[in-house]
Parts: structure tokens; C-alpha cells; sequence
């Protein structure tokens, strides 16, 4: 305190430190530039972790059918991650996604084999109820303000429930039900929504010795599973969404600060009740996916799936306060997922350690985003 | 000049929230080009008065006219149409958002057809750049986040974003409150600017320093009333404190620490 600085000596000196601390800061920005992009994460993740399969699995888990065989459980829980991202980046969870599947899985049975409806009105009709149960979700947790944690956890065992009891009801007893969609007319639809995509390709593609096939010429894989092409296609419709419109930079808005947010007069409430339907109608999604591919549907259906898409939506980049995250980074977060879920069939490790696995880079994930979103509002 | 009509003028301003009387009969002025600053302890009823300017809340009695005719707000979006804008203490930006983000928030400009309509981010980035030239904190990528701009470039920022949508009355909420003293100066000087561009400002504050560094005219509030209106010239910064805190009261709790120390 006694060597308060002299005003007049500073003035001389504070031209030449302010240059200084302005080029540094140029500097700085290219890193910065990097640094604020909240994928950062998750893309080293899937770096690190491919970087350990390849030094440790078995060659075969990289070949065209080892990566299909990655990618499939990588699609439907990264359809929940993404939607589960964005509704994080608005500013709320939603606990329920996972009995959501089961729930929507058995309306889509039961319009199949009961009411004997086409695919297509089948499908809309489960998307319809699939939104009607988001926007309840949402509406319930404008309207009481109450955590959407708390209200959607109620939600994770009412679905649950429902789904059981409504199970053996339609079946009369069962908690499976069986021959959804077996009758094998092949239309539009049924090729948007189940088996292979992109066959022709394939076999073009081994044809011309550019891809593993039998001695009998056809190739080893003979598609990509539509499920993995719903999956991109909504990573880079979120991604564009969240980054290229006004509906993104309200969700942003809405989980940064919902209160400044209303001020400037961004419709918070809508956008969130939205972001809960989005929700419910990927799960809808990943419902009738794995319904029409397995001809059956149970009630364990999506089990645990809402923690597992929370934890891939972390792990790209999502803050669990809101405000924050990428699709992308949801979507890198979602293969690491599937990675190394499947990748330590091909290691000689137990396959008991994913679990152990898991924890610890949702650990990482989220000490490695505080740190970066201290860095990038220079929080003090 | 003279003769127009101020931009927003209330008389004898009353506003109950059931048994409590916040507001019981405040008058007050803003013209073109003008500060006017609105000064009062807490409790005074500032918080009200703003509130029912900006639109939130509506008057129980008295006339509140905006450039010389009768207006009667329902919502905050009212308000903002008549070219009233409000910057609030918090300021209404999000910390973890670029500046520009923030700027547009609410408010973006959109190009392309639906579906493929997306926010015109070229021009947001231009204009924020611009804007943030005129404050004089072009050296800022429009792109960082908010977070990372001082309490006083935030609130410059905030107070552009009202400028730049066409905003003809600032109402501005203790906007140094928080702020250091270089801080301060910053908002103030841009504070003086906004008025030589003939906006009206409001300024709230229980800072009388702050006040009669940039104000033409006060209106001190207290207990829910003006006490008075005054012009620069007229009353002294010594006056305009006493005024403010309630006169004798200050003076009894200075001559109190006096005698202490």
C-alpha cells in the first residue's frame, strides 16, 4: 500500500505495456478461436480413444463391418444425445427419455398390430403422441417452475410404468410383443425407417474391389443401416439449426440467462416447450427404428438411455448449466459411446470395464469444460 | 426545438400494488437531447416508476404521455414500439454468448427462403464491430463472449444494442452501480454521446455524483413522490444529497459519526 504508483511515472510506461498486451492478446485469440468451439472435447476424446482401440484391439474392429458394427448402437443413443443436447443448451433435462422409447415403442406396436393402421400413419401418429407427451413435460415445468429434473424424473417412471402395464395389456399378459411390422411389403416408408441403405452403392463399390466382399461377390456389408443415416442427418440439422438460425441463437439464449432473454424479447417459454417435444419425438424416433428393425418391442426398451445421452451430450461439450454445447460435439460424444462399448469385445479386456470407462470420461468431460468455458468468459 | 413536445412526459403518476401505494403522484419530463436524471433512496419507488415506463407494470391513475400523446402500455414490447427502451441491471446479455449474439438477441436479421432461413450473420458481425468502434472497444472480436467484456463495456454495449433499434428514450437502471471508477467515466462519457444524438436519457441512480456529472436536469424521489424538479444551474451537488437522502436525517447520522471519530 505505501508504494501506490506514481501517476505520472505510469503515463510514460503505459503506452508501451498496453501494446504489448494487445499483441498478446492477438496472439492468444488464434488458440482462442479453437478453444471456443465446445466439440473441442469430445473430438480429442474420439481421437485419444480410437488411438488406444487401434493400439490394443484386434484389426477387425477397423474394417467397413467394424465400424457399422460401432456405428449402429452409436446412432440411436446419439439421436437422444443430440435432442438431449439441445434441450441441455436451452436449459433443461429431460430424465424420461429413455422410458420415452419404451413408452412410444409400445404405441407403435400397438398401432401396428392392433389397429392394423399403414406404416406411415402409424409413424406420424406416434410422432404425434410422442410431441403431445414433450410438450406436456415442458408445459408442466413452465407452469410450476419446478426443476425439469424433478418433473421429468416423475415422467421417467410414469413411462416406464405405462409402458409395462399397457405391454400386458395388449398382449395379454406379456412384456414383449412380437411381430410388429413382420409382413415384408416393401414400400418408401419401410426403406426411410428400416434394414439397409445405400445397397446399390455397396455393391458397386465391391464390384469394383473397393470394399471386402465373399468369394460369391456379394460385399461383406451390404449397406449402412438407416439408422446411422438418421443419425447424421440430425447431427448436421441440429448443428445448422443451433448455429445458423434465430431458433438456435433463442435456445442459446433461453439456457444462457432466461430472465435477460425474455427482456430482449426471445419467446423463452415456446422455445423451451419445443425443445421438449424435440426431445420426445427422438426417442419417438429411435423407438420406431429399433421396433421395425427387431419386429418387437419390450418394455426395458431404452433403459438407462437418458443417463447415457446426458453423459454423451457432456462429453461434447454440453454445461449441465445451460447456455452452453454443440450437436456436433453431442454426436462425437455418442461414438466415443459406441466405440468403446463394442470396442472391448475386440480387446482382451473384460467388457465389464466399460462401466468404469464411462464414469471416468463423463469425470473428464466435465472438469475439461469448466476449465474451457472459464477460458472462454473469462470468468473471474 | 422549444416547442416540441417531451418525448415522454407523466403527471401525477400513481401506482398501487394492493394496500401499498408505490407511486403517489410523480411528475416528471425528458426532451430531446436531454438527461434527465432520476434520483431517490432505495424504496423511493424508482424501481416502479421504471417498471411502468418500460410497460411492465400499468399506472393505477394519472396521464403518461409519449411525445404528447396518451399511451396506455400492456406489455413490455409496447414500450419498445413507442421507442422506449429499458436497459435493466442485469442488463439483459448472456455471459456465455458472443457480443454479437447478444446485440441481435430477439432481434435477428434473417435472410432465405423457410426452411433454409438463417440468421444474416455477416451483417450482425459487421454492425456489431461497427457499433463497438463507436464506443471505442474496437479492439474486441465481435465474437468473444460477453463474459469476457468489462462491467462497463457490458453495459455500453447493452445501452448500443436500445441505440441501434431505434430507441428515441434510454431508460437507464443505476447503470455504474457496479462499476470502478474508470468504469464509470466510460459509461458516463458514453452516456453524454447518446444525448448530443438527441436521444432522451433517463438516468436512475443513487450515486448524486454520478448524476450531476452528466445530468441536465433531477427529479428527486422519495417515499413515493417527486420533491421537485431541478436544472443544473439551479441547485448545488451538496443540496441535491441532502435532498436526496432525506436532508436532516444525513446530517444527523454525519454529525453522529463525527462524534464518534
Amino acid at each position: 500500500m505505501v508504494n501506490t504508483t506514481q501517476p505520472t511515472a505510469d503515463m510514460s510506461a503505459a503506452p508501451a505495456v498496453k501494446a504489448i498486451q494487445d499483441e498478446r492478446l492477438k496472439e492468444v485469440s488464434l488458440l482462442t478461436k479453437i478453444m471456443r468451439r465446445p466439440e473441442l472435447g469430445a473430438l480429442a476424446g474420439l481421437v485419444l480413444v480410437t488411438i488406444f482401440f487401434l493400439a490394443t484391439a484386434d484389426s477387425s474392429m477397423f474394417t467397413l463391418a467394424g465400424v457399422m458394427n460401432i456405428l449402429s448402437p452409436a446412432a440411436q443413443l446419439g439421436i437422444l444425445a443430440i435432442a438431449a443436447a439441445l434441450l441441455m443448451i436451452g436449459g433443461e433435462f429431460d430424465l424420461s427419455i429413455g422410458s420415452m422409447v419404451a413408452f412410444t415403442g409400445l404405441v407403435f406396436g400397438s398401432f401396428i398390430t392392433l389397429t392394423g393402421w399403414p406404416l406411415l400413419l402409424a409413424i406420424a401418429a406416434t410422432f404425434v403422441v410422442a410431441g403431445v407427451l414433450g410438450g406436456l413435460n415442458g408445459q408442466i415445468v413452465i407452469r410450476t417452475r419446478l426443476p425439469s429434473f424433478i418433473v421429468t424424473l416423475a415422467f421417467l417412471f410414469i413411462l416406464r410404468g405405462l409402458s409395462l402395464v399397457g405391454l400386458k395389456w395388449a398382449t395379454g399378459g406379456s412384456t414383449q410383443m412380437r411381430g410388429i411390422g413382420g409382413e415384408g411389403e416393401s414400400d418408401l416408408v419401410r426403406e426411410i425407417f428400416s434394414g439397409n441403405a445405400l445397397e446399390g452403392f455397396f455393391a458397386w463399390l465391391a464390384a469394383n474391389d473397393l470394399i471386402a466382399k465373399f468369394p460369391n461377390g456379394t460385399p461383406t456389408v451390404t449397406g449402412v443401416p438407416v439408422s446411422i443415416l438418421w443419425f447424421i442427418g440430425f447431427a448436421l440439422v441440429a448443428t445448422w439449426l443451433l448455429l445458423r438460425t434465430r431458433a438456435g441463437n433463442w435456445i442459446f439464449a433461453a439456457g444462457g440467462d432466461a430472465n435477460a432473454a425474455r427482456n430482449s424479447g426471445v419467446p423463452v417459454d415456446r422455445v423451451k416447450t419445443a425443445l421438449f417435444m424435440l426431445t420426445a419425438c427422438a426417442a419417438a424416433l429411435v423407438a420406431i427404428l429399433t421396433v421395425l428393425d427387431a419386429g418387437s418391442t419390450d418394455a426395458r426398451r431404452g433403459f438407462q438411455k437418458e443417463f447415457e445421452a446426458i453423459i454423451a451430450a457432456v462429453i461434447g461439450g454440453c454445461l449441465l448449466t445451460g447456455g452452453y454445447g454443440s450437436a456436433i460435439g453431442a454426436f462425437f460424444g455418442a461414438i466415443i459411446f459406441g466405440m468403446v462399448s463394442i470396442g472391448l469385445t475386440y480387446t482382451r479386456f473384460d467388457s465389464d470395464w466399460f462401466q468404469v470407462f464411462l464414469g471416468a470420461m463423463l469425470l473428464l468431460a466435465v472438469l475439461f469444460n469448466n476449465f474451457i468455458r472459464r477460458k472462454v468468459t473469462g470468468e473471474r | 426545438m422549444e416547442t416540441q413536445a417531451p418525448l415522454i412526459e407523466i403527471r401525477n403518476l400513481v401506482k398501487h400494488f394492493g394496500s401499498v401505494i408505490a407511486l403517489s403522484g410523480v411528475s416528471l419530463s425528458v426532451h430531446r437531447g436531454e438527461v434527465m436524471c432520476l434520483l431517490g433512496d432505495n424504496g423511493a419507488g424508482k424501481s416502479t416508476l421504471i417498471k411502468t415506463l418500460a410497460g411492465v407494470h400499468r399506472p393505477t391513475s394519472g396521464d403518461f404521455l409519449v411525445e404528447g400523446r396518451p399511451v396506455s402500455f400492456t406489455s413490455p414490447r409496447d414500450a419498445l414500439d413507442a421507442g422506449i427502451a429499458t436497459v435493466y441491471q442485469d442488463l439483459a446479455m448472456i455471459p456465455l454468448m458472443s457480443v454479437t449474439r447478444n446485440f441481435f438477441m430477439g432481434r435477428e436479421p434473417v435472410k432465405g427462403v423457410w426452411p433454409f432461413r438463417r440468421v444474416d450473420f455477416d451483417r450482425c458481425d459487421a454492425v456489431t464491430r461497427e457499433e463497438m468502434r463507436k464506443i471505442g472497444i474496437d479492439v474486441r472480436d465481435p465474437h468473444q463472449a460477453v463474459g469476457t467484456l468489462s462491467g462497463g463495456e457490458r453495459q455500453c454495449v447493452a445501452i448500443a444494442r436500445a441505440v441501434y433499434f431505434g430507441a428515441k428514450v434510454l431508460i437507464l437502471d443505476e447503470p455504474t452501480s457496479a462499476l470502478g471508477v474508470a468504469q464509470t467515466s466510460m459509461v458516463l462519457k458514453y452516456i453524454h454521446q447518446v444525448r448530443q444524438k438527441g436521444l432522451g436519457v433517463i438516468f436512475i441512480t443513487h450515486n448524486v455524483r454520478h448524476a450531476y456529472a452528466v445530468g441536465d436536469r433531477f427529479t428527486v424521489l422519495n417515499r413515493g413522490k417527486t420533491l421537485g424538479t431541478y436544472a443544473k444551474s439551479e441547485i448545488a451537488i451538496d443540496e441535491l444529497q441532502n435532498l436526496m437522502a432525506g436532508g436532516k436525517e444525513l446530517q444527523a447520522v454525519s454529525e453522529e459519526l463525527g462524534g464518534m471519530v
